[in-house]
């Protein structure tokens, strides 16, 4: 029963395997739609709440691809288009132009990656309903939180409430989308 | 994690909530004004003087200068590879040691990293001042010119600006992205608006979601594995500048390893300086422990060992090729004019760093702060001594000439000093200077090893 006035349930946690725990019971309960926040990436928690995006690595690939081929053609463009002979050697000469080929690949598959992640992550979003939770501040120093999202179909406020409460959570606290 | 067979390198007895504001309170609550302070103004006298004797250059020329035929590249590309090769140490120890797993790093990451980015920004500045007509470096790049002329992409000059201009992007974005964390951190400790208002902003929004941190994680290591191989690249091409022509002592095949075990060591450093000064002005001892004294030593040594073999190899690259040219280059570096600035670079390089060895000398803050000075004066002299020994005699007896740096020389190479340290300090005194969830994530492997029981 999801409602339209609420982000979900944060329940808080004092270290990482505690949380990681919990995210196991509460994915085997029967919650999809979880999500956590932590001060550090906290690994073990990634297979258990099923995250396995790899797109921002084909971002990079991909990247870093275009930025070996758009230097390559770049430099045999301009050797084409006003031909320097110097000294009778090769005017396309792709071990000179493979120094640039690397800087650009480097480049475009460390830009690519990087505005990827933020894209796909949806930032910059300075505003968002999990900071109108009143302990979560200490999601960047030292608690680990985990999320279940109104969007859950099995979410409700006081079910869900009593089953967070079963884990022995620091604290559960409903946030306000 | 990896480093098992070690007793931990932070106290386990600390927690996060004690780091991070320990941490988070140094740009909210900075303590050492005054320090700081005094620091900042010298350092600022020093970027007056580069402004002062930058505009005299435009306005003069480079004929201020000491360079001449036939040392016609002298100060602008020394300190230009003496500033870029320091700034490579700070990427290393970010990226390498990340992808190795080396769990020391942590503490060291940050502020090597910010060290990366204002070092390479001096060398950036040396090139453009060089050009004599600074306004004409957009010619540098490929745009479609009414000339219909393009650069020439077989020359290892152009290489460059593409090579360092990409070490500095990709710097910066490894640098923000490992820092966003740490901003969101300082925005949640923060209590004044106007902190709450920047750490805000710039932390983009942050909230530590775990669908965040999972991608973070993938964008964080893959732009380590791509800082790696940029940083070997980046001053092997450095190295091309001075290989690919045909001087005598420059010509030789040894020079990208040898340019790159040089830059790493003299980075290496200048990292242990900055370390020992921080931990001392911001009282970080326990998080900058003496145990990362002991790893820098190590490094230091072990770098500059591979720099000293450079020096044998470059002796035995001149004996071996016979030429008449090389064998009077060797003659000249050894006890020509300057023998000052070879023996002066085996004496701070090499002979200085001996007492590493020792662990109670790597232990030592001072003492380990005394050699790594003699570092960065030893890579400053040998840089000098590849660049003038090889060019003030080359091989027409009528064109050899002697090279001295001018006042001017002098003073926009204290002025980069300058434009290092402003910027520097402006950082640590708005950022958090040490990297905080990389640190708590340190402290977490270790609580974790410590609960089963070793």
């Amino acid at each position: 029963m999801a409602n339209e006035d609420v982000y979900g349930f944060l329940a808080e946690f004092e270290t990482p395997e505690a949380l990681v725990e919990a995210a196991k019971k509460t994915r085997a309960k029967g919650y999809r739609d979880l999500d956590a926040f932590t001060p550090f990436p906290v690994y073990d928690l990634f297979p258990v709440l099923r995250l396995r995006d790899r797109r921002v690595l084909w971002l990079g690939l991909y990247g870093g691809l275009f930025g070996c081929a758009f230097a390559f053609a770049m430099q045999i463009f301009i050797n084409y288009d006003y031909p320097i002979n110097v000294g009778g050697r090769p005017l396309y000469a792709l071990s000179a132009f493979a120094v640039v080929a690397f800087e650009l690949t480097v480049l475009f598959s460390a830009l690519a990656a990087a505005v990827g992640m933020l894209a796909l992550n949806g930032l910059p979003r300075l505003h968002h309903p999990a900071f109108n939770a009143a302990r979560f501040g200490r999601a960047t120093k030292d608690r680990f939180f985990l999320c279940v999202l109104a969007t859950d179909p099995r979410f409700d406020a006081q079910e869900t409430r009593d089953f967070l409460r079963t884990l022995k959570p620091a604290s559960v606290e409903l946030v306000p989308s | 994690m990896s480093n098992a067979d070690t007793h931990p390198i932070l106290s386990p007895r600390q927690s996060y909530a004690d780091v991070t504001e320990q941490l988070a309170a140094i740009p909210l609550h900075f303590p050492t004004r005054r320090t700081w302070l005094i620091l900042l103004i010298a350092s600022s006298l020093l970027l007056g003087l580069l402004f002062v004797s930058a505009t005299v250059l435009f306005a003069t020329g480079v004929g201020i200068w000491g360079l001449d035929i036939p040392v016609n590249w002298a100060f602008a590309i020394h300190n230009y590879v003496w500033w870029l090769g320091i700034g490579h140490a700070g990427t290393l120890i970010s990226a390498l040691l990340l992808l190795l797993g080396r769990d020391w790093r942590n503490s060291l990451n940050r502020f090597a990293e910010t060290m990366t980015l204002f070092a390479v920004t001096c060398a950036r500045i040396y090139p453009i001042l060089h050009l004599g007509r600074p306004w004409f470096v957009y010619w540098m790049f490929p745009y479609p010119a009414t000339m219909e002329v393009w650069p020439q992409f077989r020359s290892p000059l152009e290489w460059d600006i593409w090579a360092v201009l990409t070490y500095l992007t990709v710097s910066v974005v490894f640098w923000y992205i490992g820092l966003i964390p740490d901003l969101a951190a300082a925005r949640d400790r923060a209590r004044r608006r106007g902190w709450q208002v920047f750490f805000g902003v710039l932390s983009l929004g942050w909230r530590g979601s775990a669908v965040h941190w999972q991608r973070w994680h993938q964008a964080y290591r893959l732009l380590a594995a791509l800082a790696v191989p940029l940083v070997v690249s980046v001053h092997s091409e450095v190295s091309l500048l001075f290989a690919s022509g045909t001087i005598p002592g420059w010509h030789s095949t040894i020079f990208p390893p040898y340019f790159v075990l040089g830059a790493a060591f003299s980075g290496f450093a200048v990292v242990a300086m900055i370390a020992i000064g921080l931990r001392r002005l911001f009282h970080l001892q326990n998080l900058v422990t003496d145990d990362h004294l002991d790893v820098l030593g190590k490094v230091l040594l072990a770098t500059g060992l591979m720099t000293a073999y450079g020096y044998v190899f470059e002796v035995f690259d001149a004996l071996y090729s016979g030429d008449a040219h090389e064998l009077q280059t060797l003659t000249d570096r050894v006890f020509g004019q300057y023998w000052w600035s070879y023996w002066g670079a085996i004496f701070f390089n090499f002979v200085v760093l001996q007492p590493l060895w020792f662990r109670s000398v790597r232990r030592s803050p001072w003492l380990l702060f005394g050699i790594s000075t003699s570092v960065a004066i030893g890579m400053w002299l040998e840089r000098y001594m590849i660049l003038v020994t090889s060019l003030y005699r080359d091989f027409l007896v009528s064109s050899w000439g002697i090279y001295h740096a001018t006042f001017w020389d002098w003073a926009i190479y204290a002025g980069t000093i300058g434009l290092f340290f402003v910027p520097f300090l402006l950082i640590i005194r708005l950022l958090p200077v040490i990297s905080i969830f990389e640190v708590k994530e340190v402290l977490h492997d270790e609580k974790k090893e410590l609960a089963h029981g070793q």
